[in-house]
């Protein structure tokens, strides 16, 4: 597990740690089954607060991303495709408001969203990156 | 209360132009607690009580479930201490300051001390006197270590120390209490430190607790907001700190309170030197 903190990023430590520990799981990276370093070693290494460290495992296992095992550890959870299916569909809707929300900024109508939409679609399908 | 390894009750002390007023607060084990405040907020005369070596006018303090009070030794022997200047005679040498450790505590671990002494590379034909201020903070620090202390307390320990220093020490800390035992209780101007490490923080103003809680809730409660104009009523009175100037206002803001925020509002999370620079400008 890699984690790199950034001291003057206006993201909260423990958002810092939640995104990569997550999207080394996404990615394969951390597969399942592999074990975590301890709250309280995590909390040494990065030299961050204890009770930093206990949100970030409680709010990871809470997302079904971690799972803990009394008497031994925090491990990565086996691979729930409704839970991923779900994150990427909240991924997809957020983006998607940010999208419209900035279209709207730049004065485009429904038929231009629609549009702009469409033609996103069929550029990554084109240069075959979907 | 087992949990506990300090706790703090109503305690009160005054002086002629100061007073500690009814501080409350408790560290569980295992955690770090930084303890912040403006100058002249307390922080070193509750430090003092807590150490017994100023008595309290009432109220309770209890180290490891031990009352500080009637129980002294035991309590101050369990406790690690650090100064912001050194509290041992300047023309002592490494291993005569070891000397007069050993005979006044009882759990003393030499090969400890040793151990410390070497990773610091303290010098040993030195006095301690004519020791940097990072050489004298790491010799107070190898001394607080190796008594097997359930409880360090650090009165400004970064003062005067350089980034690398502060940083080793941060290490220190984390190291120490990354078994799960020993507690830290550590005053310092220097936020950042703070904010970094520490599980629980302690604000002192004006003699009282302000906030003592875990620091992640702390940072969460408030936000710094700025405005053009003046803030309207109700909103005005919840803000700590308000300052107005030609070019707009700022305050320090409850987190609860954002929603009223008129829409050209700003805000942004407070800091703890957000916090206590705008208690400061008139927060009660």
């Amino acid at each position: 597990m890699k984690i790199l903190l950034k001291n003057r990023s206006d993201v909260p430590i423990y958002s810092q740690v939640e995104e990569q520990i997550r999207s080394q799981i996404l990615s394969g990276e951390l597969p399942e089954g592999t074990q975590l370093p301890s709250i309280r070693q995590l909390a040494r290494d990065l030299k961050i607060s204890v009770v930093t460290t206990t949100r970030i495992y409680n709010d990871l296992t809470e997302e079904g991303f971690l799972q803990s095992v009394a008497g031994k550890g925090c491990f990565v959870a086996p691979r729930d495709n409704d839970l991923l299916r779900e994150r990427m569909l909240s991924e997809m809707e957020s983006g998607l408001e940010q999208a419209v929300r900035c279209g709207v900024k730049c004065g485009m109508d429904d038929q231009a969203l629609h549009d702009a939409l469409q033609t996103m679609i069929d550029g990554l399908r084109e240069e075959g990156s979907i | 209360m087992s949990g506990m390894i300090l706790t703090l009750d109503k305690v009160c002390k005054s002086y002629r132009n100061f007073a500690l007023r009814d501080v409350s607060f408790t560290l569980p084990r295992g955690y770090i607690m930084g303890f912040v405040g403006e100058n002249g907020a307390g922080k070193t005369t509750t430090i003092r009580c807590i150490l017994g070596s100023t008595r309290t006018e009432s109220g309770s303090i209890s180290v490891f479930g031990k009352d500080s009070r009637t129980e002294p030794v035991a309590v101050r022997s369990r406790i690690g201490a650090v100064y912001d200047t050194l509290m041992f005679a300047g023309h002592l040498r490494l291993s005569e300051v070891e000397a007069h450790l050993r005979r006044f505590y009882p759990e003393w671990d030499s090969r400890q001390f040793r151990t410390f002494a070497d990773r610091f590379r303290l010098p040993e034909k030195t006095k301690c006197g004519k020791y940097s201020r990072g050489m004298q903070m790491k010799l107070m620090l190898s001394a607080a270590l190796s008594h097997h202390a359930e409880l360090l307390i650090l009165d400004e320990p970064t003062a005067g120390l350089d980034p690398v220093a502060r940083d080793e020490l941060l290490e220190i800390l984390s190291e120490y209490i990354a078994g799960g035992e020993g507690s830290v209780l550590f005053s310092t101007h220097i936020t950042a430190d703070v904010e970094r490490i520490a599980d629980y923080v302690t604000v002192l103003h004006k003699g009282r607790v302000w906030f003592t809680g875990a620091k992640d809730d702390l940072m969460e409660e408030y936000a710094v907001v700025q405005r053009g104009e003046p803030f309207p009523q109700p909103l005005r009175d919840a803000c700590i700190g308000l300052h107005d100037t030609p070019s707009g206002c700022a305050a320090i803001l409850p987190t609860d309170r954002l929603t009223e925020l008129p829409k050209d509002a700003i805000f942004e999370p407070a800091k703890i030197e957000d916090l206590l620079v705008y208690l400061a400008k008139g927060g009660e």
